[in-house]
């Protein structure tokens, strides 16, 4: 599976991957804020309450 | 018209959109998002290691905040899930070795599309005949108990545990499993996963819960923490080939990521059962659109791709849309509750 491997396609792939993870975990967090600022103002929104 | 990644706005905000569908039916369906990416990234033209590769990143990426959520519920069985990593790596192996030698033979996109037809319709069919038939099967009920009775293991399940083929391995909910099945299923759920660039939950999580007796809530966060490495291995490997393309990855997650938040949150207020109907037939309608665009390969009719892509993305917002119709409604109807039921 990782035998004699080009080391750029290597570097280029771990990059690939980081910037997923990356991406991921700060959509994890800020859509997390974003759900405890707005969340209970959209289901009050939502409830015809605002 | 701005461009970003190399691609148009257009595009982006497309993908963003798609990914909003997907992730909301992820959330709350918790199976099934991941599923429909590969194909419709095919319908529209993408060779398919690049959809394999791309929906497989998408998916370690959307399992990868999953598993952060099942991490704080205490829901992870890291003593299975690792046993999980071991054999569905091999499958990955194999089923990508697979995917690149029926490529090179110029089959690849037609293996890939019979399975996904008779895949996605197998399954879809069972959920809508279980929706129909009404005993809450072929889905993940949002209310399962992570500490079952005897009674809740299935049949099947009970039949393989009997078989102590040595090493046997305790896992949570005290039961105890040959270490051969367990690899077993790794090894053929991986298989698809590197074949079909699909994390592999529609069947393992079922594999898990009705092959080896693994607690429902245990089954699903196990699985989704096996699939973060299963899938980061998968894309891994593709990417070296350059086959994940981050124009189409990048979009599609931030649209999944919100989308989830809202099934999510979506699934304490809607009944599951009331829905399921519409995600059976939805996964029906990604097979029939699977098969148009290949009949429209064969006989040379362009505008069937279009008609093809219109039908699996039509299907994914009329299901989404049930959800998010069906919550409001029941925000509207229910009186509020002291606190809020936004996650």
């Amino acid at each position: 599976m990782f035998g004699i491997e080009d080391p750029t396609a290597i570097v280029d792939a771990l990059q690939v991957i980081g910037i997923v993870l990356l991406e991921a975990i700060l959509l994890y967090v800020g859509y997390g804020l974003l759900e405890w600022v707005l969340g209970p103002t959209l289901v009050d929104a939502l409830r015809g309450e605002q | 018209m701005i461009e970003l990644l190399g691609v148009s706005g257009t595009l982006l905000l497309l993908f963003a959109g798609f990914g909003v569908l997907i992730g909301l039916l992820f959330g709350f369906f918790g199976m099934g998002g991941s599923f429909l990416v590969t194909p419709a990234l095919m319908v529209m033209g993408y060779e398919t290691d690049v959809a394999v590769a791309s929906g497989l990143a998408f998916v370690f990426a959307t399992s990868v905040i999953a598993t952060l959520k099942h991490r704080d519920l205490g829901q992870i069985d890291y003593k299975l899930g690792v046993l999980m990593i071991a054999g569905t790596t091999a499958g990955i192996e194999v089923g990508k070795m697979g995917l690149h030698r029926l490529q090179a033979m110029g089959l690849a996109d037609t293996v890939v599309s019979v399975i996904y037809v008779a895949l996605l319709g197998g399954i879809g069919v069972f959920i809508t005949y279980t929706a129909v038939k009404g005993d809450g099967g072929g889905g993940i009920s949002h209310n399962a108990d992570a500490d079952p009775d005897a009674d809740d293991i299935p049949d099947i399940a009970k039949t393989i545990q009997s078989y102590s083929l040595p090493p046997m391995i305790t896992i949570r909910g005290g039961v105890s499993v040959s270490l051969w099945m367990i690899l077993l299923v790794a090894f053929a759920t991986g298989l698809l996963s590197g074949f079909l660039g699909v994390g592999g939950g529609f069947i393992r999580m079922p594999a898990l819960f009705y092959l080896i007796g693994v607690p429902v809530p245990i089954a699903v966060g196990t699985d989704l923490f096996e699939i973060v490495f299963s899938g980061g291995i998968g894309s891994f490997l593709y990417a070296m080939d350059g086959a994940v393309d981050l124009s189409i990855v990048v979009p599609l997650l931030a649209g999944s990521a919100g989308g989830a938040r809202l099934g999510a949150a979506a699934t304490s207020l809607v009944d599951e059962d009331e829905i399921k109907v519409y995600f059976g037939v939805m996964l029906l309608l990604g097979a029939v659109a699977v098969a148009i665009r290949k009949i429209g390969e064969f006989s040379d009719i362009p505008v069937l791709q279009t008609v093809s892509l219109v039908v699996i993305i039509g299907a994914a917002a009329l299901v989404a849309g049930a959800v998010v119709l069906s919550s409001v409604k029941a925000l509207r109807t229910e009186p509020a509750p002291a606190t809020s039921t936004a996650d």
